[in-house]
Parts: C-alpha cells; sequence; structure tokens
C-alpha cells in the first residue's frame, strides 16, 4: 500500500512549549487513519501539521520532516497544498453563505468561474456528501439554516468540491448527536474508497467502526505529545503492545 | 431547616428587588432618552411654524436665493452645499477608513495595533475646532495654489478632506469592531479551502461584517452632516449654489458653499423673527436628512442579511 503522508523525527514548538515530540509515522493511501489519546496529547496540534494551519498561530516551529507522496510539505505553496488536503472542523462552520455559495467558495477562490461547471460541482460534491437529496430544492438556502448535522455534511461538500486527495477531520461529530453521527459515520466510510482520510476522535467505539489504522497519542506531566503506538486498528484494539494504550482503550484513563 | 430556607427566600426576595430596581432605572433612563429627543424635535419644528406657514414649503425647500435681507429664505444652496461636502467626505474618506478598518482588524501584527488604535482614537477626541484651524492655516493655502480664476482655497475641496480626516476615526473604529466580530472559524474555513488571506478577507470576512461596516459609514455620514464649527472655518460660507469655476467640471470642488449647519450657526447669534424661524426650519430639514440617511441604511442592512440567508 502506498504512503500518503509521513513524518520523519518531527518535532513542534508553540513558542517554548514543547507540544510534539518525535514523531515518525506513515498513513496509508485511501485508508481512514484514526488519531486517538487523552486531551492534550497533540492530535489537534498533529493533524493541523498536514495542511499547515499550524503556520497561521504566531510563534510556532518545527523540526523533522513532513511528507505527502514523498514531497517534502514545507516546500509546498500552503495555499495551493490546503486546495489538496481539506479539512472538516469540530464545529461546523459553514460561511453565512447560501448552500450553493457555500460549496462553490472554494472552486470559485481558486479560478473556476463557469456556472455551468460550478453547478456540476456542487451538486456531485453534495452528492459525495451524502446531502444532496435534502437540500437539492433549496440551495438558495442560508448554511446556517440547515442543522448541525447538515451542516457538518455540507463543511464536508465544501471541502470536496476542491477535489482535495486528502480529508483531515477533527472530532467532526463531537457536536452532533447520535444519529447525525451515524450519517458521517457512513460518508467516511464511503469516502475512503477514494480519499486518504485522517480523523481525530474521543470516541474510541468511533474509531474502532471507521478507522482501518489508529495512532495513539499520549502525554505525561512533561504535556509534551508523543506517538505512543501505531497500526491497524484491529490490532490496537485487540492486541495492544503498549499497557497505556490498553489502558486507554479500555477507559481506565484520559 | 425551616429557618435556614425562608433565610434564603428572603435574600431571593432581597435579589429580585434590586434586579426589579435596576429593571426600572433602565426603562426610566430608555423612556427619558426618548422624551428628550421628542422634545428638542418638538421644540425646533415649534419654532419654525412661523416659517413655515409664511414664507411657505416649497419657497423653503427648494428656493435657490438666501437673503434674509429681502425676505428671501430659499435653502437649497445650503442643501446642495451639505449633501455636496458630505458626499466628499465619504468618497475620500470611506475608502481610507475601511482600508484601516481592515489592516487593524487583519492585517497588523500586535504591537503595530497597539500603536495605531489608541492614535486612531486620538483622532476622535480632537475638537473640530482644532481640525478647522488645520484646514485654514495648512489645507485652504495649498490649494489656493490650484490657479483658477475664483479660487479662494475656502470651498467643498478643503471642507471635503477635514470632514472627510474627521470621520476617519468613527468609521475606522466602528468598522474594525464589525470585523474582529466576525468568527475566526470562518477564516479558518476559508484558508483551509485554499483561499488566500486576501481571498478570505474580500470574500468571507467582509460580507459577513457587512451590516456593522454599513452601520460604521451611515455614523460618519450622520457625523459629516452634523459637522459645523469646521465646516465654517473652511468652506467659505458664501450663499451660492456651487457650481464649477470655469469649464473644467472638476473645478466644482474649489468653489465656495455654505452647509445647513453652518448657516444657523453663523446667523442665529442676530436672527430674528422670520429669519430666526427660518433658522429653526433649517434645523429641521437637517433632522430630516439624517432620519432619512439612517432609515435608509436600516433597509440597506435588512436587505442585504435578508439576500445572505434566502437567496442563492
Ligand atoms: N495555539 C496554541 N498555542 C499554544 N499552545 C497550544 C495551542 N494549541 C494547543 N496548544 C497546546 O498544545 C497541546 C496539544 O494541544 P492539542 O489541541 O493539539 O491537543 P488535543 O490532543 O487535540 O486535545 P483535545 O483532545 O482536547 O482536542 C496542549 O497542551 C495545548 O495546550
Ligand atoms: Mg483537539
Amino acid at each position: 500500500m502506498n504512503t500518503k503522508l509521513e513524518t520523519i523525527d518531527y518535532n513542534l514548538y508553540y513558542g517554548n512549549f514543547h507540544a510534539l515530540a518525535d514523531i515518525s509515522v506513515k498513513f496509508p493511501e485511501k485508508q481512514v487513519t484514526a488519531l486517538i489519546g487523552p486531551s492534550g496529547s497533540g492530535k489537534s496540534t498533529f493533524l493541523r501539521t498536514f495542511n499547515r494551519m499550524n503556520d497561521l498561530i504566531a510563534g510556532t516551529k518545527y523540526t523533522g520532516e513532513v511528507l505527502i507522496d514523498g514531497i517534502d510539505l514545507f516546500k509546498i505553496d500552503p495555499v495551493a497544498l490546503r486546495q489538496n488536503i481539506g479539512m472538516v472542523f469540530q464545529k461546523p462552520n459553514p460561511f453565512p453563505k447560501s448552500i450553493f455559495e457555500n460549496v462553490a467558495y472554494g472552486p470559485r477562490v481558486t479560478g473556476m468561474h463557469d456556472h455551468k461547471k460550478l453547478e456540476e460541482i456542487v451538486e456531485s460534491s453534495l452528492r459525495s456528501a451524502a446531502l444532496w437529496d435534502e437540500v437539492k430544492d433549496d440551495l438558495g438556502k442560508s448554511g446556517l439554516a440547515l442543522s448541525g448535522g447538515q451542516q457538518q455534511r455540507l463543511c464536508i461538500a465544501r471541502a470536496l468540491a476542491v477535489h482535495p486527495t486528502v480529508i483531515l477531520m477533527d472530532e467532526p461529530a463531537a457536536s452532533l448527536d447520535p444519529i447525525a453521527t451515524l450519517k458521517i459515520e457512513d460518508l467516511i466510510h464511503s469516502l475512503s474508497v477514494n480519499y486518504t482520510i485522517v480523523i481525530v476522535t474521543h470516541n474510541m467505539q468511533q474509531a474502532g467502526r471507521v478507522s482501518d489504522y489508529t495512532a495513539f497519542f499520549y502525554t505525561d506531566e512533561t504535556r509534551t505529545g508523543r506517538l505512543i503506538e501505531f497500526g491497524e486498528t484491529q490490532t490496537i484494539f485487540t492486541n495492544p503492545k503498549d499497557k497505556r494504550t490498553e489502558d486507554y482503550i479500555t477507559g481506565r484513563f484520559g | 431547616m425551616i429557618g435556614n430556607a425562608r433565610g434564603n427566600e428572603q435574600k431571593m426576595s432581597g435579589r429580585m428587588i434590586a434586579d426589579k430596581t435596576v429593571k426600572y432605572i433602565l426603562f426610566i433612563s430608555a423612556i427619558l432618552s426618548i422624551v428628550i429627543v421628542l422634545a428638542i424635535a418638538f421644540f425646533i419644528f415649534r419654532e419654525s411654524v412661523q416659517a413655515w406657514t409664511e414664507i411657505g414649503f416649497t419657497d423653503i425647500l427648494f428656493g435657490g436665493i438666501w437673503r434674509p435681507g429681502q425676505d428671501q429664505y430659499g435653502i437649497l444652496a445650503m442643501i446642495v452645499g451639505s449633501v455636496a461636502v458630505t458626499v466628499g467626505a465619504i468618497v475620500l474618506g470611506v475608502p481610507l477608513a475601511i482600508g484601516s478598518a481592515i489592516f487593524l482588524g487583519e492585517i497588523a501584527p500586535k504591537w503595530v495595533q497597539a500603536i495605531l488604535r489608541p492614535a486612531v482614537q486620538l483622532l476622535a477626541g480632537i475638537p473640530s475646532v482644532v481640525y478647522g484651524l488645520f484646514g485654514m492655516v495648512v489645507l485652504v493655502p495649498i490649494i489656493r495654489q490650484i490657479n483658477v480664476p475664483g479660487n479662494s482655497g475656502y470651498g467643498l475641496l478643503a471642507a471635503s478632506i477635514v470632514l472627510a480626516v474627521m470621520i476617519l476615526p468613527t468609521i475606522t473604529s466602528i468598522a474594525e469592531d464589525a470585523i474582529r466580530a466576525v468568527p475566526d472559524s470562518y477564516r479558518s474555513g476559508s484558508l483551509a479551502l485554499g483561499a488566500t488571506r486576501w481571498q478570505t478577507i474580500t470574500q468571507v470576512v467582509l460580507p459577513a461584517g457587512k451590516s456593522g461596516i454599513i452601520a460604521a459609514i451611515i455614523l460618519g455620514i450622520g457625523r459629516a452632516l452634523g459637522e459645523t464649527m469646521a465646516m465654517i472655518m473652511v468652506i467659505g460660507n458664501s450663499v451660492i449654489f456651487p457650481k464649477p469655476l470655469n469649464a473644467n467640471p472638476l473645478t466644482l470642488f474649489l468653489s465656495q458653499a455654505r452647509t445647513l449647519t453652518g448657516n444657523i450657526a453663523v446667523e442665529i447669534s442676530y436672527a430674528t423673527g422670520v429669519h430666526e424661524s427660518a433658522l429653526f426650519a433649517t434645523g429641521v430639514v437637517l433632522f430630516a436628512l439624517i432620519i432619512v440617511v439612517n432609515v435608509s441604511a436600516r433597509w440597506l442592512v435588512n436587505r442585504q442579511s435578508s439576500i445572505q440567508t434566502t437567496r442563492q
């Protein structure tokens, strides 16, 4: 299996605070990888590394290498990189624009102005995000007028519209009810055929249900986040090598 | 136990009384400010009744000649003067103010903000007579250099520039607040889609903050229409229709003019009878103009936001 994303001895600092230490890992292409671990262990920070959203936080520094398709990610223009690596946030954040405009936003800012093509992209993205049937008659309605679960799928459609190859998700279902959560999980499943997905989750059942691979992050009193264990989800859940992984998964801490 | 519960109850009712009292005080203050505004409006209107009845509505509003000595009280030239100088100030000041607001709210590093923001607020605290002085001593002599017959340096251009600077801090700080009130999640959402910082500002942040930005501009217009002292000092105050000084239409801005506010301030000290009443009528027109601006602005904001939530 091809490696899509890779880090080699990656360290990240927020100012003087060492947030991530020595992370070396390979995420395979077109698979779902879950990042799990207690609060503050650096999962979100690690996720934001890949679309360089950490660059926007003043005072961040890093060492080590991060590769996408074997290419040094920090040599790619961040704007171009983010068109290739989409992100879905913990709290749904549609723009205060119509559903249509929300999905068309990404293609528009990257230079697509042909209305016919935009319509096609909007429809196919909404279909892939399993939202089309619910909104096809109201594309002019504000994205903010949708339910939380629909908003999150709109945000997924919005990310898909720029044709990324990777989708990063930071607890995408954390603010949703169980039914909306299940819909998002189904969606992640179907998207994994075409996309490499990295998802942060606090929900062990969810990690078990949606992911092929799991990375376990942990932090001690130093508050520095470390990758403790990485492997196939099944192995991590049934036969973890590290005691801390086992304790976390069985709910003994975290 | 029972005693305790009663104690709590008494404390509760004490708090409720305090709560009620505060509500009552706030209600009275609100009513009071409305009453004061209405009282002023009523007073101005009552004083102007004589002018409306003796001179006539159309002769005041659309009369081109203001010559109190000959009982001519047309204020159209002053309406045009006020509107022209306000438009001039908006054209010059709004782009600058919105640009500064974007710079302060979105682009400037923290330490630059820490210097610039108080500087802008300081600008708002300078008395208008000082701006007028600056206009007279610095701007007017410069403008006088423009070689056009009849150009005195005093006039619409000097007044527009002074007014643009005067409304700058108001518009900048309110527009900046509107921009900073846009949630960061919109910005990260846009950037994460591969939009540039500039695209994010123009296509997400500014539209999301639009109603606040429009409100800022309206406040600027209101301030511009109401400004008196600085205008008297630099606009020339001739009661003439502003018109180009030669074949070049741009020389319109070198023309002198008088504003509605200036008209009142210059003449009220010696006016009596109908003349005095006509000055109050000028005030009524100013009042009406500001109400029109505010209402149309509110309408514009509502219409925009309903488009944002319903149209495609
Ligand atoms: N912008 C920032 N500036 C400084 N420190 C930060 C910043 N963001 C996160 N941190 C710190 O970095 C560490 C890792 O945070 P991060 O948000 O990545 O953890 P997480 O595993 O995603 O936690 P959670 O499960 O609560 O979301 C924490 O100690 C946090 O306080
Ligand atoms: Mg997190």
